[in-house]
Order: structure tokens, then sequence, then C-alpha cells
């Protein structure tokens, strides 16, 4: 099976034959990194991985030969609609603006649920995270990693009290990356912090088996303490008790990311606190790897600040290193993540990359002054949070005597640390000693294993686990036949068989909208305004989702969402087809070989020359920009003059500008300029061109021309339609 | 506890390290906090872990859901539910599934009695 780019990833197909897949690789990949100074259209970059196949470039790319450079870090993309089968469809299209780390946020509550779930549940905030959901997804992204050309890296959560399980489950299916440390479930899950390590060396173990990639958990402290930018000394150590675990149990530390977020948010002098902070922790954490987050603790409702604030990290990332650079929705401080606000993110990260590629190139940091001394100072707290927490007993009697998350600039404290009873929480009482026979006859098992001597592998006694071979694995379809993905695709399956079109920003045809909207009132009483103006426009469920008073008195301006379930068949509308432009390149090599000229000339009592002259000008992106040489007569030109002239040079064609439309004088010279070059016996070997703001291509086919052009033309249209008519001129 | 900020007067036994003994520093103290927990993970087990065993002896979610809760009631956890498995199984001359199975099902319970009756 593969994908078509003009069609639907179709949903039915991706779900049928599930028991029988298998992943076509375990293991987590990196960019492939080009060498300094690769050339990628007129650029040189020294921060690029190699090109996609198919891929949508950035808006602008569009006056730069539409070139996408891939920075060379991987980009994750956040993928959380709560339903995997729309999912599917938001890592599609992040994948083409050049997300490769598909990471699948898990449903609210998963953490708490003693084993497996299995089916496709809906899930809140996330998806239910399961052996047919993980299998499915793999799936697509197989065949959507063949479509842009890179593997892509499919990434969800092993925390929890089922911590081992998933991991076996990751392991067996081919998941490449995971978020897993404990101190996260005994922090904020509040899961028995024994059962928690206990568990986590189990999970370790099996993800360095299938070579995952891990992620920690520290990034949750910046989130959650009071004052972030506090918290820096903490979060060294969060990191370095996850990190060092983990190697201790088995995983490559070239396999260990930590996720550090720059701490702190505008209007704070964010680079002079989060650069020292991100120098620090990639000197101590020199052997690991680090995956860059975004900031999600200042962040309002505002899109435009997020970005900024987004931006700002991204730029720590390239003043220091990043090797998976994460992305967070500009949205996230409003609502779950919206689709298309999670191909921005995407976005903002590939921009931002782009535009400081090879910074350090020309920039370097100072090695001596405020940088340097702060950065030591922040190593020093971390270490001496360390000490105390040995002279207190160790680690799990510092959790219980409130250490960590404490909003206190450690050694400050304030006493509003988050503490844990080693006796309490989730999963209490639950671990038991490994007993002098203990056995566990499977492979990637972490600790004590009383394994009969003289085997090669540990699963021999039961002739190959469900690691060694994935035959073995059972795979459960749906124990709910109600809440699937079968039963909510069934309940659309009428409108997506039709094709018909409703808005939507979440799920398939959920019908939300999003509404920017100015009244010119103070906040209460604009936004109650608004509410009002948008039931009245017919919208269900209005609510405003962002609020920004530009002045007091003068007025706010807000964003609205609301419903409007309003079906569009495509079929009952007319669409314009749209003409397929001659590529630039194309037009140019065409032009040199073999010269065009046209005379152009804003014709009748018309003293318009703004739309002629973009049409053009070079400066403008006119056709002399593609070697067409153009000669332009001026204004209130009579057409006998502009034949006149076309003869005189030798014209390939005539363009003339005709703006007044008074008793339809534009349609009356367009007539005429037929006539005339009929008469002059050069209407068969000369091209007619009409535009003006009220010219269509009807409108001037109808009048004898050759082709119109109204509204938003651009020189590439005018030069594309000249070469390729030339064309068919010469058969 | 609350403690107002005495970084200036804690450091003064960092403040001369060079760069690289505070790096040694901070990873020798984190070995030190890590290693009793990496040795607790190495001599325990869990209900969890013990799933993970039996999904990767090729039992579906549920049966390793039931099986583990069956064998802790036993409080038998500390054998291993793989091995109790196992042990069903060679001793009945059937494979690890069929075992489970009958385990879930209460048959053969005697056979694990056998081994480890009366044993904690």
């Amino acid at each position: 099976m593969t994908l078509d780019k003009n069609e639907k990833l179709n949903l039915e197909e991706i779900l049928k034959d599930l028991d029988k897949y298998h992943p076509r690789r375990k293991g987590w990949t990196d960019r492939k990194p080009l060498p300094a100074g690769t050339k990628i259209g007129p650029f040189e970059y020294y921060q690029v991985s190699e090109n996609l196949k198919n891929s949508i470039p950035l808006p602008s790319a569009h006056a730069l030969q539409n070139i996408d450079p891939q920075p060379d870090a991987v980009i994750t993309s956040e993928i959380a609609s709560g339903r995997f089968e729309d999912d599917i469809r938001r890592m599609r299209m992040a994948a083409w603006h050049g997300a490769d780390h598909m990471m699948v946020i898990r449903t609210t509550g998963q953490s708490h649920y003693d084993g497996l779930i299995e089916g496709t549940p809906e899930g809140v905030g996330g998806v239910p995270i399961t052996r047919k959901q993980v299998r499915a997804s793999r799936k697509a992204l197989d065949l959507i990693e063949d479509e842009v050309g890179r593997p892509i890296n499919f990434h969800s959560y092993v925390s929890g009290v089922a911590g081992p399980e998933i991991a076996v489950l990751f392991a067996e299916e081919g998941v490449n990356g995971a978020h897993q440390d404990p101190q996260y479930n005994v922090l904020y899950r509040n899961v028995n912090m024994l059962r928690s390590f206990v568990d986590a060396a189990v999970a370790k173990k099996l993800m360095a088996g299938a070579e995952m990639a891990q992620i920690d958990g520290a990034h949750n402290a910046n989130a959650t303490a009071r004052e972030a930018w506090k918290v820096m000394p903490e979060l060294l150590v969060q990191h370095a008790l996850n990190s060092k675990y983990s190697e201790m149990v088995g995983i490559s530390p070239d396999k260990i990311y930590l996720s550090t977020v720059p701490p702190t948010g505008t209007p704070g002098p964010v680079l002079r606190m989060d650069l020292p902070y991100a120098v620090a922790l990639r000197e101590l954490f020199r052997n690991y790897k680090m995956r860059a987050q975004m900031n999600t603790k200042y962040m309002e409702s505002d899109t435009r600040e997020a970005t900024v604030t987004h931006v700002l990290n991204l730029l720590i990332s390239r003043l220091t290193n990043a090797h998976i650079q994460s992305t967070i929705t500009p949205d996230e401080g409003r609502n779950v993540p919206w689709h298309y606000n999670s191909v921005h993110a995407v976005n903002t990260a590939k921009q931002a990359m782009n535009g400081m590629d090879g910074l350090l190139e020309m920039v370097q940091l100072k090695e001596e002054g405020m940088l340097r001394d702060q950065a030591r100072e922040i190593k020093e707290r971390a270490v001496l949070f360390l000490e105390e927490i040995i002279e207190t007993g160790g680690y799990f009697k510092a959790v219980e005597e409130g250490f960590f998350v404490d909003s206190g600039r450690y050694p400050e404290r304030n006493s509003d640390g988050i503490a844990r009873d080693s006796k309490g929480g989730v999963g209490a009482n639950t671990i038991v000693e490994r007993d002098r026979d203990y056995m566990a006859p499977v492979c990637d098992h972490f600790g004590y294993n009383n394994l009969p001597e003289g085997l090669e592998k540990a699963c021999d006694p039961i002739d190959e686990c469900t690691i060694c071979n994935p035959e073995k694995i059972v795979y459960i379809d749906e124990l709910d036949e109600e809440d699937n993905a079968h039963q909510r695709l069934g309940k659309m399956k009428e409108h997506r068989d039709k094709g018909l079109l409703r808005p939507e920003v979440e799920w398939y045809g959920d019908g939300w909208v999003n509404i920017h909207v100015f009244f010119p009132a103070e906040p209460k009483v604009a936004e109650a305004a608004a509410i009002e103006w948008a039931k009245k426009m017919g919208m269900e469920n209005p609510e405003v989702i962002h609020k920004q008073t530009m002045h007091p008195a003068e007025g706010t301006f807000l964003e609205l969402k609301g419903q409007v379930n309003i079906d569009i068949d495509p079929s009952q509308i007319e669409i314009p087809e749209e003409e397929e432009l001659v590529p630039e390149e194309e037009i140019l090599k065409e032009v040199k070989d073999r010269p065009m000229r046209v005379v152009a000339a804003t014709v009748g009592e018309d003293e318009h020359s703004v739309g002629m002259r973009e049409i053009i000008d070079i400066k403008h992106g006119g056709i002399e920009g593609f070697g067409i040489k153009a000669t332009y007569l001026g204004t209130s030109v009579p057409l006998q003059k502009a034949v006149d002239a076309a003869e005189e040079v030798n014209a390939d064609a005539i363009l003339i500008s005709t703006i007044i439309t008074h008793g339809d004088v534009h349609r009356l010279n367009m007539k005429k300029l037929d006539d005339l070059c009929v008469e002059r016996g050069i209407r068969d070997r000369i091209t007619l061109i009409a535009g003006g703001t009220q010219v269509t291509n009807d409108i001037a086919k109808d009048c004898g021309m050759d082709a119109g052009f109204g509204r938003g033309t651009k020189g590439h249209h005018v030069a594309s339609f000249l070469v390729k008519r030339r064309r068919e001129l010469e058969g | 506890m609350e403690r107002q900020d005495d970084f200036a007067r804690r450091r003064e036994h960092l403040k001369d390290l060079s760069e690289e003994e505070l790096y040694q520093r901070f990873w020798e103290l984190t070995e030190e906090i890590v290693s009793p927990l990496v040795d607790m993970a190495k001599t325990h087990t869990s209900p969890s872990i013990e799933r993970s065993v039996l999904l990767r002896m090729g039992l579906d979610s549920l049966q390793a859901k039931e099986l583990v809760k069956k064998i802790g009631d036993r409080e038998l956890l500390g054998k291993g539910a793989g091995h109790v498995l196992l042990k069903v199984a060679q001793e009945k001359g059937i494979d690890v599934k069929e075992a489970a199975q009958g385990l879930i099902e209460d048959r053969y319970w005697e056979i694990v009695d056998a081994h480890w009756g009366g044993e904690k």
C-alpha cells in the first residue's frame, strides 16, 4: 500500500488486517546531517539535513525557488486529538511540514490504569494508548514516511502504574521513543515512589533493548513551579537522577534525551536567564542528548505572544544545541491543540532554525562575565542540592520532606514543595522482594533472575519470547462494542463518502471555527456583544477564547470559537479551474534561448498605469524579470498606435490595460483590438492579452482576446501564459 | 522547611573547585543517590513487572492481568509469575498458553502448591 498525495488516508485500509501487521524497524532515527556549506537553492547551509521527497515549504519560499531546507534537529509535533483516527491525519499534515517525531499524548487518567487498555476507545486530551492504537498509528506512519521520504519516529509515554507492560507493548510494536521518568510518577501522578522506581528499571531495560529514545520528565517542574526561573538548580538534579538511573539500568547514553525547557518568560529578560542555564545544563550533561522543549508555563491565550516566546526558545537551541527540537502549539494556552496550530508550531521551529542556520559560525558565547558566572552558580546550587539529599538520607527521604518543586531558589526553601509518603500513593505496598529462585524466562528483563545455567537467551525455556518472535504477540482488536474507532467512523461514513465539507479543528467534521473580531467597547461589554453577535450569525456554543484590550475605552480585540454545522457539497458549487503555471526557471530558460517581445499600453482615455507597471516591471516581479522585452507606450494610448508599435518591433504579443468601464468601454477596446489585428493580417501570429480590475478571462475571451487577467495577477501568470501560447502557435 | 538563601556561605567548599572537579563531584553525588535505587529495583518486582513478563511469554493483556492477580493472592510473585507458569507448563507437558488458561480457570494449582506450598 502506498499513499497518493492527492488522496486522503484511507482509514479503513489502515485498520484492515492489523492482526498481521509487524513494524518494519525498531529504534530511534536521527536526521542525516548534510556537510557544512551545502547548497540548497540560492543559499549555503551549515545546519541542515537531507531534503524531503514531498513537503510543504514555508509560505515565503515562493519567492526563493520554493526551497524547504530541513534543519539538523529532529522536529516534534504533539498529537493530541483524543481520537486516533484523527491523530493519523494530523501526523500526515505535520510530516509534510517537516515533523519527524510524532508525540502522541495519552488520555487523562491512563497513568493510574493498572494494566493495558485494549481497542480504540475515545480519550480526553489525548488517546488511550493501546496495542491497536499503536499498531495502526505505526502502520500509517510507515506509509507517511515513504510519502515524505524520511523515517518518522513514533513516541508516547511509559509512565504510571503499568510502565513495564507499556514498555513491552512499545518494544513489540516498534514505537521509537518514549517519556520515562519515575520522578514524574512520584511528584505529579502520586504513584508510590518505591513502585515507581522498581517498575521504571524494567521499563527502561525494555526500552534499551528496542533502542528507543528516552525523554525524561524534568520539564514538568518548570511548568508546575510558582516562579519557574527559581527551579533551575532542581531541574539539573532531576535530570541527573533519571539520566544516571537509566544509564545504570542499561540505556545507552546516546539514547538518553533531557527534556529541557528555557524556564522563563517574557516580559522578563529571558535570554539573560535562560542562556546561562542552557549552558550549565549542556556542560554537565555532555554525555547525553538534548530534547529542547518550548515554554508552556508563561503562555496565555495570545497565539502571537506564544509564538514569539517559542522563537526566543529556539534562539537558545541555536546558541547551544538541540538534538530533538520539540514544539508547542501556539493555542495550547486556550484549548486542546487544533491540528492546523500543531502545523504552525512545526513551522515556527523550521522557520526559526532555518533563519538562524550557522549562527555560531559568526557568534561566540563569552568565556567570561555574566554568562559564565551564572552558569557556574547554577551548577554549584545543584551540587549543594545533591549534597543535602544525601545528608537527609537519600532520595525517598528527600521526597518525603518536600525537597522537590519548592518555589525557593535552592538552597532557599519556601516550604511549598510537593511532599509524598513512601508508604502512600497509588500502588503503595505492591512491590515484592524477589526470592532466591525468582525467575523470568524472557529477554530484556532487568534485575535478579535465577535462570537455568547454560542458556543462550533468557527465553530459551519457552522457545522464544515476543521480543524475539513477533508471531507470538497476541493481538486484541476491540473490547467495547460501542466506544471504538469503527463506530465513530461509521457515524460520519456517509459524510465522508459523499465528500461533504464541514469545518474542523480537532476531529473530522467537528464544525468548530475561529473568528477574529474587534468591538469598540471595553472588554466586558465587548465579550458579551461578541457572544450575542456570534449567536445571531448562527454559531452554536460560541465562546471567547482570547481577549485583548486595545484601549480601555476605544475597544477590544477578541477571538471566538463556535460550531457552525453547515455541510457544503463540493459537487454543487462552482470551483474555478486553476491554471497550472510554467515554472519560473523554465520560462527564464525558454525566453533566454528564444527572446520574446511584447508591446504594452493602457488604452482609451485612461490614465491608470499602476496595474500595467506591476505586470511589466522587474522590481514588481513582472514579465521583464523573466527576460521578456516589453515596450510600454504609456497611458491613454489609441489602439491603432499599439498595433503599429507591435508591427514595428515584430512583437509576440500586445498587452492592453483597460480600467475604465463606463459604457462597457473595456469590452469595446478589446473587440476593437482584435478587429484591428485581423484587418492587418497579423491576428494569427500575435497574442492579445487584456488586463484590468473588471476584466476576467471569460470576458476577455468573449471579446476576442486570447486571455484576460484581473485582480491579483502577477507577472508570473502572464509570462507563463505567453510561453504556453507561443508553444501552441508553433504547434 | 523554610530557609533563606544561604548560598554564599554553603558554597565555601565548592568555590575553588575547577569546572572539571565540579563536574566530577556532581556525578559522584548523583551516583551515590541513585545506586541504592538501582539495587532495590534489582531485588524487587511488582504486579506490572510480572504482567510484562507474561506478555513477553505470549499471553494477552487480559490473561496476564488475571493470572498475576491469582499468583499475587497466593503471595508467590517473589518466585516470578513466569516461573510459576513455566513450572506448570513443564510438569503438565503443555505449552504456556494452555497452562495459563488452565490456571485462570483454577486448574493445575495443585502443581504450584506442591512446589511452593507453605513457602513464602
